[in-house]
């Protein structure tokens, strides 16, 4: 596996969802070449910190008041009828 | 190195329950889901709009018409989809009336280079989020994300702040598997070369303290 076909496969590896004959040799690939084993390490911390980031959490006090404008305007909107939306 | 576990979602069934009672007329139904799903919306809206009054108005906006449309629903595909699709279309709205000289569509060819391998590889420390505070490292993810194009960050959010797969993001996006395959990728590489100028390795003397 070249480089290239590292990169055109990291996705899907990372995704989990590669056929095992592609994984091995990406995976042996990895074993030998360093710089695509940092592009993969490191893309692979980008996703877990983004994802465990807690980026733009929606405050409690915020959250009960949006919850409660929606659901006045959702009967706001039933009073209506079905056709104003 | 394995593959990246995706975050566990509820129990789509009870989720259908909701849904129907809700087409029915019952309300609180329907604020259990604003309740279950509210997180999420508010989290892509703002990731999208870059802008926390934008996001507060598309959940308001995103509930309401999804509330209004419920009966249009066709439950084929799951509620969280369908609305999480609404929500991205009303905070690209929001996007396109704040910035009206750029482009924002999710639809365009977005021009990038090619697909050689990154120019930046440089280690990162072990552990790197944990050379900053919470509030720095907020900040730092929100400075590097609001960097890319709204259609790679919209990719990103979906498939791998909030878990969606790979066939929802698409659902939920209008866009091909392959196409958010391309964009997943090009955001993941974007994402983590600008991540590098932060959480790289340390020369010798100047860590570890």
């Amino acid at each position: 596996m070249k480089c290239s076909e590292f990169l055109h496969e990291l996705t899907n590896y990372l995704d989990g969802v590669l056929d095992e004959t592609t994984k091995v040799e990406l995976e042996n690939h990895l074993s030998w070449c360093h710089n695509c084993y940092v592009v993969c390490d490191t893309t692979k911390k980008t996703i877990e910190i983004y994802r465990d980031s807690q980026l733009y959490e929606l405050p409690e006090d915020l959250r009960t008041r949006l919850r409660s404008a929606i659901m006045t305007k959702c009967q706001q909107q039933k009073r209506r009828g079905p056709e104003s939306v | 190195m394995g593959a990246i576990q995706n975050k566990l979602e509820g129990p789509v069934s009870d989720e259908l329950t909701l849904v129907q009672a809700a087409k029915k007329g019952d309300d609180s139904a329907f604020e259990e889901l604003v309740r279950r799903y509210d997180r999420n919306v508010f989290r892509i809206a703002q990731h999208i709009t870059q802008n926390r009054e934008d996001a507060e108005d598309v959940v308001q906006e995103a509930f309401l018409k999804a509330y209004g449309n419920l009966a249009k629903f066709q439950e084929q595909s799951k509620f969280y989809t369908w609305l999480v699709r609404i929500a991205v279309n009303e905070a690209l709205m929001k996007l396109r009336r704040r910035k009206p000289e750029r482009t924002v569509s999710l639809d365009e060819e977005i021009k990038t280079e090619d697909d050689s391998l990154p120019r930046e590889i440089a280690d990162w420390s072990p552990n790197p989020e944990q050379q900053y505070s919470q509030a720095e490292l907020r900040e730092i993810l929100s400075k590097t994300i609001q960097g890319l194009p709204p259609g790679f960050r919209t990719v990103f959010v979906l498939r791998d702040v909030e878990g969606l797969s790979t066939e929802e993001t698409a659902a939920a996006l209008e866009l091909s598997v392959p196409a958010v395959k391309s964009r997943l990728l090009r955001a993941r590489l974007q994402l983590r070369e600008r991540l590098g100028r932060f959480f790289q390795k340390r020369e010798s003397g100047d860590g570890d303290q």
